[in-house]
Parts: structure tokens; C-alpha cells; sequence
């Protein structure tokens, strides 16, 4: 049962997966953008738990529960404080033309696949397939940090691009060795306290944390 | 065609006409529940119906003969697409007379002659209703076609009869790509329904109307067949979604077993569908119209989306 339906559920995931990166990248409000992102890590969690339970690798339960320790539950939790101490649980951002930007997304995605196809020929795994789709879900994060100009989204979709990297890892070599893995996991986790450091100091000399201000050399 | 063909396609057509404005009413009754509002009975449309067809009608000075024969033209299209759309049976008939993308073709045309009725007295509200319709329309049109063709690919034919048989007759599989193209085309079915982000069906006078606004001079018999249709519409709808993401007990051919044992499965998901349909009306508000191409981008992208997935992991 398990073997027949778990490369198609691993499938569906994934597919979840490029769709909450959509949503991400259309979101206005910073409160859903967060709960977009632990809803991103919980797909990961099962994905890669799937995996674990199909292949047998059981360093793979390892990083599936460090996923859901990290990704779901601490990271959201100091991004929802982060944004109650900032003040700007409530913030807007007036993005520039969404279609535009989906559409762009549309572009990235069909050049993720294009990239991913040889690699998968390749590749022997049960996920092979779903490579394309942590290239592409990658590359969305990334194009979401360019069209952002508020800090914490910026900080949001730095954590989303380490998602996607991790379901590449485990989609085509089933995940990295355990040092590595725990090595970007406090990365990740120290980069984020980092970033709320700096957030409150762009906030101290700039009034808001719109990382525009940071582009001009001069005060006027 | 064989006679027993021929009487299980009228006999769904004719299930299509009676059970459309039922499914409308079982629609209002939802939303009036969830809105804590006492409901109208189940039967309310019908009522509607019958009186608006036993009124007068009264027609502007300068109305054409293109405003009298609109309505009739409208329902004609929106009949014939029921009929088309396999409800009870696959293998009928008139499910060889339109694959999947004249079927949306048929949808565009009663667009059209109600756009161009809106537009015919020359009123303020109708012009602006046909022109919202139409912006409504082009955008929407592209992403259902996407939709279908996602489900062609699937099952390798365009024709909706032979896409249900593919579906519903194989072995269970999950694909990723119809969650996709599942999302979408509730988007869109939203939209060309004059539902509740794109349109308000419970408004008769307001700036934001679509639908509304444009079959304002309509009255007597001619508004009844118009209503008739809009339920024949979301009918329609329906059906279309339920043969592309849950044709279970369809059946095969004119098996009359097989019809009578597929109608109350028919039921169970048209009352359960027009919950869902109720819900999501409740949990979103009405957008400004200069959001509704936002929308509809977004359901043409996740079409789109749905093609490139069924390429990358199914194919």
C-alpha cells in the first residue's frame, strides 16, 4: 500500500510545496506570510518522513523530526515575536504588480524543470521526479527577496530558500549527512536571530524597516 | 444513435432544467444558515420563477428584436451545454456533439448575446455590467481552457465524456496536477458564476453589480428565462467540476441501472459541492473590480502551473 501510493503522496506534496511558494510570493500581509512559511515546513516535515519511511534511511527520521522542531514550531515562533516587538504584525506592503511577479515565478519555474530534467534522467531515487520542484521552489524564494523591499519578508524568504534547498537535498541524494545537515540547521537558526538583532537596528536609525533607506549613501 | 440513447439524453437534459434552480435555492438556503439568517424554502426559485412567468412583460421604447430573442438564445446555449456535460452517463449522444473547448465555446456565446442585450436600450448600468462581464469573461475564459486541458492530457482526449471515463474508470491514482487545476477552476467558477469575491448575487442595486446590471431591463418572461439560465449556469458549472475532479459512479453508456444508481450520487455531491460553494462565499468579502484581474491571473497561473506539473511528474 505504502510503496504503491508513497512516490505519488511524495508527489502531491511536492506539489503543495511550489504552491505555498506561490502563495508566499503573492502575500501581502506579514502575519499570513509567517504562517505560509510554518505551513511550508510542515509539508517538509511529512515529505521528508515519507521519504524516510520508504527508503528505510533512518537519518532521514532525524531530520524530518529536526524539520518539525525548527521549521514549524521555533522559527514561526520567533518570527510572530519578532513582529509583535517591531510592531508591524499589521503591515502592508504594497507589492509591485502581483500578475507581474506570478508571472515571472511562471518563467522560473519553467526553467527550474528544464534544469532539473537531465539531472533526474540520472538520478536512482524514488523523488527523482520532484527535483524540478525544490529547484523551482528555490529560485521563487529567491525571486520573492528581490520584490520585497520590508526587512521581515526579506528574512521570511531567506528561510523559504533554505526550505526548498533541503527538499532538494532529500529529493535527489535523500538528504544531506547528518553534520551538514545539522550544521545549516544552526545556520539558519543563528541567521535568523542575527537578522532580528538587525532588524531593531534599522528600526533605532531609520524609523521603520523598510531596507529601501538602506540603499542611499548620503542623509539628506 | 439508438433510441435508448436518445431517452437517457433527454432524460438528463430535462433532470438538468428541473434540478437547476433547486441546486440555486439549496445554495441560498447555505448561505442564509451560515449567515445566521432565516433561509427561504428549498423551493423558492421555482416560485420565482413561475411568477416572474406569469407577469407582463415590459419592454424600453427603443429595445431591438435582438433584446426579445436574447433570452431565449441564452437559455438555448446553456441547455445544450447541460445536455452535453455528462451528469448521469457518459457515452450519450449530444457528448460527441462539443469536446471540452467548444464547450467553453458554447459558455462564450451566451456571454456574448447577454453582453450585447445588456448594452441593447442603451442604459447606464447595463453598458457598464456588459463590459464588466466582458473583462470578467476574457480573463476567466483562458484559465478554464487551461483547466481542461490539463485534464486532457490526463486522459489524452478533449472530450469530456471520454476525460470521465479515463478518470473514473481507472485504477485510483493521486495527481498533483488536478490539485492544482482543482484550485483553479474554483476560482473560476467563482467568477463566472457572479459569485461572491468577483459579483453579488443578492444585490439588485448597487454600483458593483456585474450580472445585475446588466439584465436590469429585463422583466416577465424573458427575466425568468434569463434566471433560469444563470442556475443552468452554476448548474453547469458544477457538473463540469464534479466529471473532471470526482467522476465516481458515472455511468457507462444508456445502462439504465447505471443512471438510476448514479443519480443519488449525483445529489449527494451537488448538495455537498453547493455547501462548499455557500462556505466560501461566506469566508471571503466582495473585492473591488480592479482586483478581479488579480484574481483571475492568479487562477490562470495555477492552471498553467497545473500543465507544467503534469509534465514534470507525471509524465
Amino acid at each position: 500500500m505504502l510503496q504503491h501510493y508513497g512516490p505519488q503522496l511524495i508527489n502531491l506534496l511536492a506539489a503543495v510545496l511550489l504552491l505555498l511558494a506561490f502563495a508566499m510570493l503573492s502575500q501581502r500581509r506579514i502575519l499570513s506570510l509567517i504562517n505560509l512559511f510554518a505551513a511550508q515546513g510542515l509539508v517538509l516535515f511529512l515529505a521528508t518522513a515519507l521519504v524516510a519511511a520508504l527508503t528505510g534511511q533512518s537519518h532521514l527520521y532525524w531530520s524530518a523530526g529536526l524539520t518539525l522542531a525548527l521549521k514549524v514550531m521555533l522559527l514561526p515562533w520567533i518570527l510572530h515575536r519578532l513582529i509583535r516587538r517591531l510592531n508591524v504584525k499589521w503591515d502592508v506592503e504594497t507589492l509591485l504588480n502581483i500578475p507581474t511577479t506570478m508571472l515571472a515565478g511562471i518563467v522560473l519555474v519553467i526553467l527550474a524543470f528544464n534544469l532539473a530534467a537531465p539531472i533526474s534522467q540520472l538520478a536512482g531515487t524514488v523523488t527523482r521526479s520532484t527535483l524540478g520542484i525544490a529547484m523551482a521552489s528555490v529560485l521563487l524564494s529567491f525571486l520573492m527577496m528581490i520584490t520585497r523591499s520590508k526587512a521581515v519578508p526579506q528574512v521570511v524568504g531567506f528561510l523559504a530558500m533554505e526550505n526548498g534547498l533541503f527538499f532538494a537535498a532529500t529529493a535527489a541524494v535523500y538528504g544531506m549527512p547528518m553534520v551538514v545537515e545539522l550544521g545549516v540547521a544552526l545556520d539558519v537558526l543563528v541567521a535568523s536571530l542575527i537578522l532580528g538583532v538587525f532588524l531593531f537596528q534599522i528600526r533605532e536609525r531609520f524609523d521603520s524597516v523598510d531596507t529601501r533607506h538602506l540603499e542611499k549613501l548620503k542623509e539628506h | 444513435m439508438n433510441l435508448a440513447g436518445a431517452a437517457a439524453q433527454f432524460t438528463e437534459l430535462m433532470l438538468a432544467l428541473l434540478l437547476a434552480p433547486l441546486l440555486t435555492g439549496w445554495v441560498n438556503q447555505c448561505r442564509a444558515w451560515l449567515q445566521n439568517r432565516s433561509a427561504p424554502g428549498l423551493l423558492q426559485p421555482y416560485r420565482v420563477l413561475a411568477k416572474l412567468f406569469d407577469k407582463e412583460v415590459v419592454l424600453a421604447h427603443n429595445a431591438s428584436p435582438l433584446f426579445r430573442t436574447a433570452p431565449y438564445l441564452i437559455f438555448g446555449c446553456l441547455a445544450l451545454a447541460a445536455a452535453i456535460v455528462p451528469t448521469l452517463a457518459t457515452g450519450l449522444p449530444l457528448n460527441a456533439a462539443a469536446d471540452a473547448i467548444a464547450l467553453v465555446g458554447l459558455l462564450a456565446l451566451a456571454r456574448f448575446f447577454i453582453a450585447l442585450a445588456g448594452m441593447d436600450v442603451g442604459t447606464a448600468f447595463g453598458t457598464l455590467g456588459a463590459r464588466r462581464e466582458m473583462m470578467v469573461g476574457f480573463l476567466a475564459e483562458p484559465a478554464l481552457l487551461m483547466v481542461l486541458f490539463t485534464a486532457s492530457l490526463i486522459s489524452q482526449s478533449s472530450s469530456l465524456s471520454t476525460i470521465v471515463d479515463a478518470l473514473g474508470h481507472r485504477e485510483f491514482a493521486i495527481y498533483p496536477s488536478m490539485a492544482f487545476a482543482g484550485v483553479a477552476f474554483t476560482m473560476v467558477s467563482l467568477a463566472e458564476n457572479a459569485r461572491i469575491p468577483v459579483d453579488n448575487p443578492a444585490t439588485h442595486l448597487e454600483l458593483t453589480m456585474i450580472h445585475e446590471a446588466m439584465v436590469l431591463e429585463y422583466s416577465g418572461r424573458h427575466l425568468a428565462m434569463i434566471e433560469w439560465a444563470a442556475s443552468l449556469k452554476l448548474f453547469v458549472y458544477s457538473c463540469i467540476g464534479l466529471a473532471l475532479f470526482f467522476p465516481f459512479g458515472i455511468a457507462q453508456g444508456g445502462d439504465w441501472l447505471g443512471i438510476v444508481l448514479a443519480l443519488p450520487g449525483l445529489l449527494v455531491k451537488l448538495a455537498l459541492g453547493g455547501a462548499a460553494l455557500a462556505l466560501i462565499e461566506m469566508m471571503s468579502a466582495k473585492m473591488r473590480i480592479f482586483r478581479a484581474p488579480e484574481f483571475l491571473g492568479t487562477a490562470f497561473l495555477l492552471a498553467v502551473l497545473a500543465m507544467l506539473v503534469h509534465v514534470l511528474l507525471e509524465g
